[in-house]
């Protein structure tokens, strides 16, 4: 076993930690951001159409549904660049 | 059928269910007993760790503590689902490539010292126990209240199913158990949800009811909530009393604690790839967020109808169920000017009604005035929720005890046999254990709750994310962080909990964060002291150095699994 990953194991290194890096950041403004730190603020808009102060439908509802869409996001998104830096897990699996 | 012949017949069919599956898989090996022998798929272990993470607390408690905190509610919200993102992002996919048994096992493997490996033990058994003994309790409550046996009792008898399938399957009967438990405990909590917001908003989706306009009065439900409140001097439903600064931080802690359960993490452990870690966690926080978005419209629509159904009223001429939930002293009513009318306001001097939080699940459906068999349903999905993670919690203790303390601290050659022979007594005496507690409950269930949040947060997080995401952190580094965040979160809980518990507010704490969010800030010296030592102490050997190498990329997911692979069948039970 070498004890540094070859270039093309450092480089999906890289992208995954980008990713992450940005992924991270939409995480905290839908939380901490616009539910919690501008929560008072966007109050002052009501979502169209429906009853809810956009401060708290993001606190109690929006931040949620957002969570879930960055997780599968990232695990396509993974899927993709495995793919192309060639280590994904598949074509090993197969040729088992 | 009456309400009580309803509750037998669902509550024992879903046990038959359990036993049924517990029959069906029974763990062979070590590796099968602690992760299933990693041969879950993303979607089964989705299903499992939706179960395993939503407790009695969730099910029971989380929409009560909503409809009476309104906006504050939100800290659990987001709190117990962003953790997730922390989990998929930083944690679960390494991880599982690492792919040993427990999270100790990881830390002692990757900062090489046993000092390590056995602080992550105590925290280990102690976030884990904590938080089995309130299990146990809940189950206790469920069964007592729909099943008119003494809590006792129905502590009996949940150890008992517990014991059975935990013991004889470990993970991988636990993990299909979960699935099943999963279904019951959704499905009881979404029925009762639509038929209310069919009533109060004429919309069948909870999360849409609760934006929508009320029938009665047409006016935008939150709306009438906030102007209810108003009149009665409550804080605005929509803006909540607490300050920012503490919603933040409480936010934040319960967040990282999720994120450093070991009960959770342990489980990313049984899916079959890298990508199924990713894709679980996914699915995991799908399934939570079909429950947790439920809550906060059920929390509105029981405040609404509450309000309108007791404030100013005469006392007897109240429904029926009122009358009977006062029996039970989870209400309370206490006519002071004697008027015989409820008065129901903020200023505590006045006020003479007070409700027990956990009302809001159980009494749904009588308030609704839905049919007995969905009383049932809801006896059903409480019990569910509890008896999934009270099983997941105990496999975490009895995994530190055998695999962690025996098999890599003490006893080294012990045999597979032997080990797995330890991991079943450990589970049973833990589940003993587990519900002498939850019998004999300490006075403070509550606040150990938030002990178990903070020191998560604050202990295991930073040296997990600082193993896998920095080449230069030692087990110099690691221990000291661990030790400072575990010292001060616990003196500070430790010192407005229990020492001084008549100065706990915010004139007296922190920078005005409150003992629930203090792990937060102890989480935040986790890694200052943790990076400070490292620098000045020298860097992990080349051996680790592999190791991280090793878990970063996920090609050749089997490194340190042949052994598990080729001791256990990959099929699934």
């Amino acid at each position: 076993m070498t004890s540094h990953p070859p270039p093309r194991g450092q480089r999906y290194w890289l992208r995954n930690v980008r990713l992450v890096a940005l992924l991270l950041v939409l995480w905290f403004a839908v939380s901490y951001g616009a539910g919690i730190l501008l929560a008072p603020w966007l109050n002052n808009v009501r979502l169209p159409g429906t009853g809810f102060r956009l401060g708290f439908w993001m606190a109690q509802q929006g931040s949620m549904l957002a969570f879930v869409a960055l997780i599968f996001f990232y695990a396509r998104r993974m899927d993709r660049i495995e793919r192309e830096e060639g280590l994904d897990e598949r074509d090993e699996e197969d040729a088992q | 059928m009456s309400v009580q012949a309803w509750t037998f017949v669902i509550v024992g069919a879903s046990f038959a269910l359990y036993i049924a599956i517990a029959l069906r898989s029974r763990a062979k090996s070590t590796g099968e007993f602690y992760v299933a022998g990693g041969g879950v798929s993303s979607v089964a272990n989705g299903l499992a760790t939706a179960a395993d993470w939503m407790s009695a607390a969730s099910f029971l408690s989380m929409a009560g503590i909503i409809s009476f905190t309104g906006y504050d509610g939100s800290v659990y919200l987001m709190g117990w689902t962003g953790g997730y993102v922390l989990l998929a992002l930083l944690l679960a996919p390494y991880l599982r490539k690492f792919g040993k048994f427990t999270v100790p096992d990881f830390v002692g493997d990757r900062y090489a010292s046993q000092w390590a490996r056995i602080v992550a033990v105590v925290c280990a058994l102690f976030v884990s126990f904590t938080y089995v003994a309130g299990q146990m309790r809940g189950v206790g409550v469920v069964f007592s209240r729909f099943l008119e046996v003494s809590i006792d009792t129905g502590v009996v008898i949940g150890m008992g199913l517990v014991l059975f399938y935990a013991v004889l399957g470990g993970m991988k009967g636990i993990t299909y158990t979960q699935v099943a438990q999963y279904c019951v405990l959704i499905f009881a909590y979404l029925v009762p949800a639509i038929f209310i917001s069919l009533q109060v908003t004429g919309n069948p989706v909870p999360q849409l009811g609760f934006g929508a306009a009320d029938l009665a009065t047409g006016q935008p439900l939150l709306e009438r909530l906030d102007g209810l409140h108003a009149e009665l001097g409550f804080a605005p439903y929509t803006d909540g009393a607490k300050s920012m600064v503490d919603v933040f931080f409480i936010t934040a802690a319960l967040m990282v604690g999720t994120a450093g359960l070991p009960h959770i993490i342990v489980r990313f452990y049984t899916v079959q790839k890298v990508r199924d870690a990713r894709w679980s966690a996914g699915w995991a926080l799908l399934f939570i967020a079909l429950l947790y978005t439920t809550a906060p419209a059920v929390a509105a629509f029981a405040r609404t109808n509450l309000i309108q159904t007791v404030s100013g009223k005469e006392h007897a001429g109240l429904p029926e169920w009122v009358g009977k939930w006062e029996q039970t002293g989870l209400i309370k009513f206490d006519d002071k000017d004697g008027d015989g009318r409820v008065r129901y306001v903020a200023d505590a001097a006045t006020n003479e009604l007070s409700i027990d939080k956990d009302i809001i699940v159980l009494a749904n459906p009588e308030i609704a005035g839905l049919p007995d068999w969905v009383v049932g349903l809801v006896a059903a999905g409480g019990l569910a929720a509890a008896l999934s993670t009270a099983a997941g919690l105990l496999l975490v203790v009895s995994s530190a005890i055998s695999h962690d303390l025996l098999k890599s601290a003490l006893c080294p050659q012990i045999s597979e046999r032997g080990e797995l022979l330890a991991a079943r007594i450990s589970a049973a005496v833990a589940v003993v254990a587990a519900g002498y507690v939850g019998i004999h409950p300490p006075g403070y269930v509550a606040e150990v709750v938030a002990f178990a949040f903070g020191l998560a947060a604050s202990s295991f997080f930073p040296a997990l994310v600082l193993g896998i995401f920095s080449r230069r952190m030692n087990a110099s580094g690691a221990v000291c962080g661990m030790l400072a965040g575990l010292a001060f979160t616990s003196a500070y809980i430790v010192h407005f909990k229990f020492l001084a518990p008549e100065s706990n507010d915010a004139q007296h704490w922190l920078w005005g964060i409150s003992p629930e969010g203090i792990g937060t800030l102890g989480m935040l010296l986790n890694f200052l002291v943790a990076l400070v030592v490292a620098r000045f102490t020298p860097p992990p050997n080349a051996q680790v150095q592999g190791l991280i190498d090793r878990i970063r990329v996920p090609r050749g997911a089997d490194g340190p699994r042949a052994a598990r692979r080729g001791e256990t069948p990959r099929g699934r039970a």
